[in-house]
């Protein structure tokens, strides 16, 4: 079974390059990217539920031994990740290919890049997940990154190009910084596995540790968007083709929080961070929502949302209680897929519509009311209404706030309510122009809920009306029924949550999962 | 472990020439402080291995103090291999938002001047000024460049939306080029 391990990442790898040399045949290209993600999917569901009954598998590549030779590890907090990251962009690709069968009417054929370079992403972020140290981690982190590059500039828009430039040359920044940091860190330590770094870092001089965890931290958290460091995110993500701002929304910033869990729960255990994360969190989710406040372009919007949530995973993070730990895994899945959801849906207001910008959308509930009931399920889950996913999540991390119970947890309670209250505002700010508004009302409309929006800079105030194709409507409503699924089956996930957190609360087990015998 | 004083203080200079240098709005500027950062990232991973001596594997053999640890140097080697990736790719992102910058989207719809020729004829009229693109050449010659007005032949302002817009004289050069 550890087998399966490598193979989730081999398997896009080789299937990005067959798709590339069949450049010319897109319905073979779409056959192969459909094929392998749906395998990986099946690998990764029988990963999960092998390493939730075995204990993690690892894998030593090419049969050195861990201190020399690389080792891929899939613990429950991995195979979990695994499992969610391959449904969405299962799902992101159908709606894609969705798209591009609509849109060959009026266009030229689709890039023939699109797909290799999606498969490039899927492995990067496949691995990112299953990495066993750090310089794997980095290479992963590459390779999902140079796939975005390609992806974001899709086309090559001016639009495109200036949105390209900023996310490219901050993740050049992130990448830079991250290497240096494993550089100081293999100079501390003298290795670069995971297991091994989190042993021997507990000789060295608190602050030595200190400066080599923040230094990490530093460069994920540009990956993760939190709030200082997350300046680029709105400007660069609305701008991508909708299944591209889809799959980054949803995964891409979730591989940075992934890398921060683990940078704060198995390498460096006896930093205290506990009091810059809660004030980062804070902050990440009231600077977050502020903004998504004030924009009237749907994608946009969503983006300012997206940095705002990525707060209250720091939250639970930040806390490091098992209670918190179990929350904050629950949350990150549900916000992967209720993100994911979300963007799709934007894609399909995009093509009904004509427009993402609410002050000139109006009466797509009697236009399009199957988009206007995935969007009204998305929206009442991101934004925390009860029973959904959303909710469960937060009530979870408050909770485990609560029970940790100082003052500053308490003020980041306050701030992540007010959030939640402030995301279904603006939610249901575009519920009530795009969908409940009258078309003919359009024109002419005055109200207190448009004053002083911002558009998006990039927006011509074209409308261009095209098809949506059933494919694209039959994805993204599988997606928000994973949404609803999360919701109905909170009990069984949240024990794999809860399982999944004692592994990691415990960095022995870890460790040990390495190491059987001894560490070196 | 010990570490060569030059090094370190080579690695200083490029880390700060190149963040100094990324700092500005031109493209290829930033493209040079990429590469001096990587690079002085690279010096970085490199000290880190620290002196000659203790090579991992191989031990009690006579030509231990002349080995040094190779993980570094490895792990040099493939950042190496992905920032010349990732050059390569911010070139042609430069290029295409030059290109952008100087002849707009409608640049893309001007024709190959060897469309509809044989080889030999494409072969006949090789000159290596053609290289680029003829329609370029004309944008350039229409707008009023000179060689040492590099705010305009190297940085394209990519940050500002202005920029993409080119005035009529360029627009009607492509024009006539299409006619």
């Amino acid at each position: 079974m550890t087998a399966l391990v490598p193979l989730v990442v081999m398997l896009p790898l080789l299937g990005a390059a067959v798709a590339l040399t069949l450049g010319k045949y897109p319905k073979i290209q779409i056959a192969v990217s459909t094929i392998v993600l749906s395998a990986v999917s099946v690998l990764s569901i029988a990963l999960l539920v092998h390493v939730d009954a075995t204990g993690p598998a690892v894998v030593h590549l090419g049969g050195w031994e861990a201190p020399w030779g690389i080792v891929l590890v899939a613990d429950r907090l991995a195979a979990i990740m695994l499992v969610v990251s391959s449904l969405m962009l299962l799902g992101v690709l159908l709606f894609a290919i969705g798209q591009g069968i609509a849109d060959r009417d009026s266009n030229p054929p689709p890039v023939s890049i699109f797909h290799p370079t999606y498969l490039v992403l899927a492995a990067g972020v496949f691995d990112a997940f299953v990495a066993g140290d750090l310089f794997n981690l980095y290479v992963a982190f590459e390779m999902l990154l140079a796939a975005s590059y390609v992806l974001l500039t899709l086309g090559g828009t001016g639009a495109r190009i200036r949105a390209g430039v900023t996310y490219i040359v901050v993740s050049l920044m992130s990448s830079i910084i991250f290497v240096a940091s494993i550089a100081l860190i293999y100079g501390a330590t003298g290795t670069v596995t995971i297991a091994l770094i989190s042993d021997r870092v507990r000789d060295l001089p608190l602050n030595v540790q200190l400066v080599l965890c923040l230094a990490l931290l530093v460069g994920f958290s540009v990956k993760a968007a939190l709030f200082p460091l997350s300046f680029w995110l709105p400007d660069s993500y609305p701008t991508a083709p909708a299944p591209v701002t889809a799959v980054f929304a949803g995964l891409l910033t979730k591989v940075g929080i992934y890398a921060i869990i683990r940078t704060d729960t198995v390498l460096f255990v006896d930093v205290p961070l506990q009091t810059p994360l809660l004030v980062v969190a804070a902050v990440t989710m009231i600077v977050g929502i502020l903004g998504a406040v004030a924009q009237a372009d749907i994608k946009r919007l969503l983006s300012f949302t997206l940095v705002s949530h990525i707060g209250y995973m720091v939250f639970g993070i930040a806390i490091g209680s098992e209670a918190a730990t179990t929350s904050t895994i629950y949350y990150v899945v549900h916000h992967i897929v209720v993100q994911t959801a979300l963007f799709l849906v934007a894609g399909l207001i995009e093509r009904v519509g004509g427009s993402t910008s609410i002050s000139r959308l109006g009466g797509l509930l009697t236009a399009a009311p199957i988009v206007a009931v995935l969007y009204f399920i998305g929206a009442l889950n991101l934004g925390g209404i009860p029973p959904f996913s959303g909710f469960l999540g937060k009530v979870g991390l408050f909770r485990a706030g609560v029970e940790s119970g100082t003052p500053l947890d308490y003020v980041v309670i306050v701030a992540g309510a007010a959030t939640s209250l402030v995301t279904l505002y603006a939610l249901a700010r575009v519920w009530n122009m795009a969908f409940w508004r009258r078309r003919r009302e359009v024109e002419g409309y005055s109200s207190s809920l448009l004053a002083s929006l911002s558009e998006n800079p990039e927006d011509d105030g074209r409308v261009s009306l095209k098809t949506v194709s059933p494919l694209m409507v039959s994805a993204t409503a599988g997606l928000v029924v994973v949404t609803v699924a999360l919701t109905v089956f909170a009990g069984p996930l949240f024990a794999l949550a809860e399982r999944a957190a004692v592994n990691i609360e415990d960095p022995s087990s870890y460790v040990g999962s390495v190491f059987p015998v001894e560490v070196p | 472990m010990s570490a060569s004083l030059t090094l370190v203080v080579l690695m200083g200079a490029m880390y700060a020439v190149g963040i100094y240098v990324m700092l500005e709005r031109s493209l290829t500027r930033v493209l040079i402080g990429f590469l001096l950062v990587g690079n002085a990232t690279n010096i970085l991973i490199f000290l880190m291995s620290g002196g000659n001596g203790s090579p991992p594997l191989v031990t009690g053999t006579a030509a231990d103090d002349s080995m040094v640890d190779p993980v570094p140097q490895v792990l040099m080697l493939t950042a190496i291999v992905i920032n010349f990736g990732i050059t390569a790719f911010l070139l042609a992102l430069i290029y295409r938002s030059w290109w952008l910058a100087q002849l707009g989207e409608e640049g893309d719809t001007v024709p190959d001047e060897h469309e509809g020729e044989t080889e030999a004829q494409t072969e006949a009229s090789f000159d290596p000024l053609d290289l680029d693109d003829a329609a370029v050449h004309e944008v350039l010659r229409a707008s009023d460049e000179r060689p040492g007005d590099e705010d305009r032949t190297t940085s394209p302002d990519t940050t500002s939306p202005d920029t993409t817009k080119h005035d009529t004289t360029k627009h009607d050069t492509t024009g006539e080029d299409r006619a």
